[in-house]
C-alpha cells in the first residue's frame, strides 16, 4: 500500500524542478506542515514566502508576484483557500488572468471529524463558476507528480484539490500521458461508464473490476480535469456505453456530477445517477467511515450499475 | 514639469474627467476629482514609466485599489499616451474597454481591481518579487479611506512590514467621506494614522490637494529603510469643483448640462489664475 500522500508528492516534485527553474515559489498561509511544504520552505528560503493564517492575503500576494514573472503555488487548506479568498481568486486570479496556482490541500472530507468548516465540498461548485479558471484533481500519487510538472509549464489560474492522506495508486507508474482537459480512459467497456475524479477514481475502478467479475463491461474514465471538461469523452461514453454513474467526494451540487449531466443532457441524455455528498453537513468520521455512510463505494456503485442495466445484483 | 504646470495639468484632468462622467451620465465623481493631485504628481513627475512600453520590466507599478475613481486614471492614461485620446469617448459605452474599474487589457493597467481591499495584497506581491529579485522599481498602491474597513489591507500590510518592503507605498486618499456618509460615522476609523504606524509602516501626513507636498513625501521614500510607506493623502472629496467639495451625494453624482457648464468655467479660471501667477513669478 502507498505511504505517500499527495501534498508530499507535490513538494518534492517542485523540490526537483524548483532548483532548474528559480521562478517557482511556494506561498503557505501557517500551512507548510500541513501541505508537507516544510521541506521546501527549508531548501529554498528565497522561493518559500509564509503569509501567516490570511487567506485573502495569500491569494492577492501572489497574484502580485505572478504579475511579477512568478510562478507562484499557493498551498492552503482547501476548505479555506476556495472559499474565504473566493473573491480574490475570482478578480486578482482569472479576472486578471494571472498564473497562480492554488493547491487546496486536505480537500474534500480530509478533515473527518472536524466537522463542516474544515470539510471542503463545495469547492468545485464555487471554482466552476468561475470563467477560465481550470480546476484539476489528481487520483493518485503517479498523476499528482505528472499534474505538478505540467501546472509549471501551464501559463493560468488552476485550482487544485487533493485530500491529507496517501491514496492507493490507481496508476502502476508515471509512465501514462498525462494532459489537462482531457481525461483518461482507465478501463474499457461497454454497458455503462463510470466517472470518478481525484481520489474517488480508486473505488470507481475497483467498482468496475468487481462488475466485470459478475460479467457486466463497465468503462472507467479518471476526469482529473473538471474545468476544462472534456466533454469529447463523456459524450463518447453517453453514446457508447448509454448509461453514467458518477463519483466524487464533493456536495452532488455543482461537482462533478454536475458538469457531466449538463454536457449529457443538452447533447445526448441517457441516464446518470450522482454519487456524492448529500446536500447537508456531512457527517463526521474517517473518511471511509464517511464514504459508506453516503455509498460512495465499490459495493454501492456495483449495485446501482447492476440496477442500471437491469440485472438483479448478487452482491 | 514644474509645480505650475503640474498644477494646471490636475486641473486639466478634472475638466477632461468631468466631461467624460458627464457624457456616459455614469461615474465616480467625488472620489476621482479627490485624487487627481495625487495622480498628478505620481503620473507626470514622480513614476518611473515609459507609456511607449507599458510593460518594461523595470517600471514603477501603479495600483488602484480604490477601482471605482478610475475616471482620473483614464484621462492621466490617455493624456500621457497610453491609448488614443480619442478613445476616452467610448468610457462606460456597450462593449468598452474603457469601463468604470480599471481593466488590464488597457495599457498602463496592471491589474483588474475594483473590489475594495484587493490593492495592497496585489501591491506586496510586486513589492516581494521586486525584491526578491534585485530589481530597481516601486509600488504605488492607492486605496480609499472607506476601503480601510475591509481586512484584507490589515493582512497585508502585516505583511508588507512583516517582509521590510520599502519600495512599497501605500497611499490612502483620505477624504473623509464614502457613500453613506462621513466614514467616522459608518465605520471609525481614526486613529488612523497610529494604525498604520503600529502595523510597522512609515507613515506621513501631507495635504493630499497639495502637489508640492505630495511631491516632497513622494521624492523621500523610503525615509526609513526596511518599512513600507504610508503617505496619508487629506484630500477633499469633490475637490477644484466648489458645490461639489465635501458633498456625499457626489460620490457617484453625475453631472447635469449646466453643472458641468459651471464647474468647468471654475476649472478654467482655476487654470487661469495658475497661468497668470507663472508669468508673475
Amino acid at each position: 500500500m502507498n505511504k505517500i500522500p499527495n501534498r508530499q508528492v507535490i513538494c518534492d516534485t517542485l523540490l526537483d524542478l524548483a532548483r532548474d527553474d528559480r521562478d517557482i515559489m511556494v506561498l503557505a498561509s501557517d500551512s507548510r506542515g500541513s501541505a508537507a511544504m516544510a521541506p521546501f520552505a527549508n531548501t529554498f528560503p528565497e522561493q518559500f514566502v509564509e503569509v501567516g493564517i490570511a487567506e485573502q492575503n495569500i491569494v492577492g500576494m501572489s497574484a502580485g508576484l505572478a504579475h511579477s514573472g512568478k510562478k507562484p503555488f499557493v498551498t492552503s487548506p482547501a476548505c479555506f483557500l476556495s472559499m474565504r479568498s473566493i473573491e480574490q481568486v475570482k478578480v486578482d486570479v482569472a479576472y486578471s488572468r494571472t498564473n497562480v496556482k492554488l493547491i487546496g490541500i486536505s480537500g474534500g472530507i480530509s478533515y473527518g471529524a472536524l466537522g463542516m468548516s474544515h470539510h471542503s465540498v463545495q469547492d468545485i461548485a464555487v471554482a466552476r463558476a468561475i470563467p477560465g479558471l481550470a480546476i484539476i484533481l489528481p487520483a493518485d500519487r503517479h498523476e499528482t507528480k505528472k499534474l505538478t510538472e505540467a501546472l509549471v509549464k501551464y501559463n493560468g489560474g488552476v485550482y487544485v484539490r487533493i485530500g491529507r492522506n496517501p491514496v492507493e495508486d490507481v496508476y502502476e507508474s508515471d509512465d501514462y500521458s498525462f494532459e489537462i482537459g482531457k481525461a483518461v480512459t482507465l478501463k474499457k467497456g461497454t454497458e455503462l461508464t463510470i466517472i470518478g475524479t481525484g481520489e474517488t477514481v480508486r473505488i470507481a475502478l475497483d467498482a468496475a473490476n468487481a462488475l466485470a467479475d459478475e460479467g457486466v463491461s463497465a468503462r472507467v474514465l479518471n476526469m482529473h480535469t473538471i474545468k476544462p471538461l472534456d466533454k469529447e469523452a463523456i459524450l463518447m461514453a453517453a453514446r457508447e456505453t448509454g448509461r453514467i454513474i458518477t463519483v466524487e467526494e464533493h456536495s452532488i451540487h455543482g461537482g462533478l456530477g454536475a458538469a457531466v449531466a449538463e454536457v449529457v443532457v443538452q447533447n445526448h441524455p441517457v441516464p446518470i445517477k450522482i454519487l456524492g455528498i448529500p446536500d447537508e453537513p456531512a457527517i463526521a468520521g474517517k473518511t471511509a467511515e464517511v464514504f459508506e455512510h453516503y455509498g460512495i463505494t465499490q459495493q454501492n456503485i456495483k449495485q446501482i450499475a447492476l440496477d442500471m442495466i437491469g440485472k438483479a445484483g448478487t452482491v | 514639469m514644474d509645480i505650475q504646470e503640474l498644477k494646471v495639468k490636475a486641473a486639466q484632468i478634472r475638466m477632461e474627467l468631468l466631461t467624460i462622467i458627464h457624457r456616459a451620465q455614469t461615474g465616480h465623481t467625488g472620489g476621482s476629482l479627490s485624487n487627481t493631485d495625487i495622480l498628478t504628481a505620481l503620473y507626470y513627475d514622480v513614476m518611473n514609466i515609459d507609456p511607449a512600453r507599458p510593460q518594461w520590466e523595470d517600471r514603477d507599478r501603479f495600483i488602484a485599489s480604490k477601482g471605482h475613481s478610475v475616471e482620473s486614471l483614464w484621462c492621466v492614461l490617455a493624456d500621457l499616451g497610453f491609448f488614443p485620446k480619442e478613445e476616452l469617448e467610448t468610457y462606460s459605452q456597450f462593449g468598452t474597454r474603457l469601463i468604470g474599474h480599471p481593466n488590464n487589457k488597457v495599457p498602463g493597467i496592471e491589474m483588474n481591481t475594483g473590489a475594495l481591499g484587493h490593492g495592497l495584497p496585489i501591491s506586496v506581491g510586486m513589492a516581494l518579487a521586486a525584491k526578491r529579485d534585485n530589481r530597481p522599481y516601486r509600488v504605488f498602491c492607492l486605496m480609499g479611506d472607506g476601503e480601510q474597513a475591509e481586512g484584507s489591507n490589515w493582512e497585508a500590510a502585516m505583511a508588507g512590514s512583516h517582509y521590510k518592503l520599502d519600495n512599497l507605498v501605500g497611499i490612502i486618499d483620505r477624504n473623509r467621506l464614502q457613500i453613506s456618509g462621513s466614514t467616522e460615522e459608518v465605520m471609525g476609523l481614526e486613529p488612523l494614522e497610529e494604525k498604520w504606524a503600529a502595523f510597522g509602516w512609515n507613515v506621513v501626513a501631507v495635504d493630499g490637494n497639495d502637489i508640492e507636498q505630495l511631491l516632497q513625501a513622494f521624492h523621500a521614500v523610503p525615509e526609513a529603510s526596511g518599512k513600507p510607506t504610508l503617505i496619508m493623502a487629506n484630500t477633499i472629496k469633490g475637490k477644484g469643483v466648489s458645490f461639489a467639495e465635501n458633498v456625499p451625494a457626489w460620490h457617484h453624482h453625475v453631472l447635469n448640462d449646466e453643472e458641468l457648464k459651471l464647474a468647468l468655467a471654475e476649472l478654467q479660471g482655476t487654470i487661469q489664475q495658475l497661468t497668470q501667477e507663472g508669468q508673475v513669478h
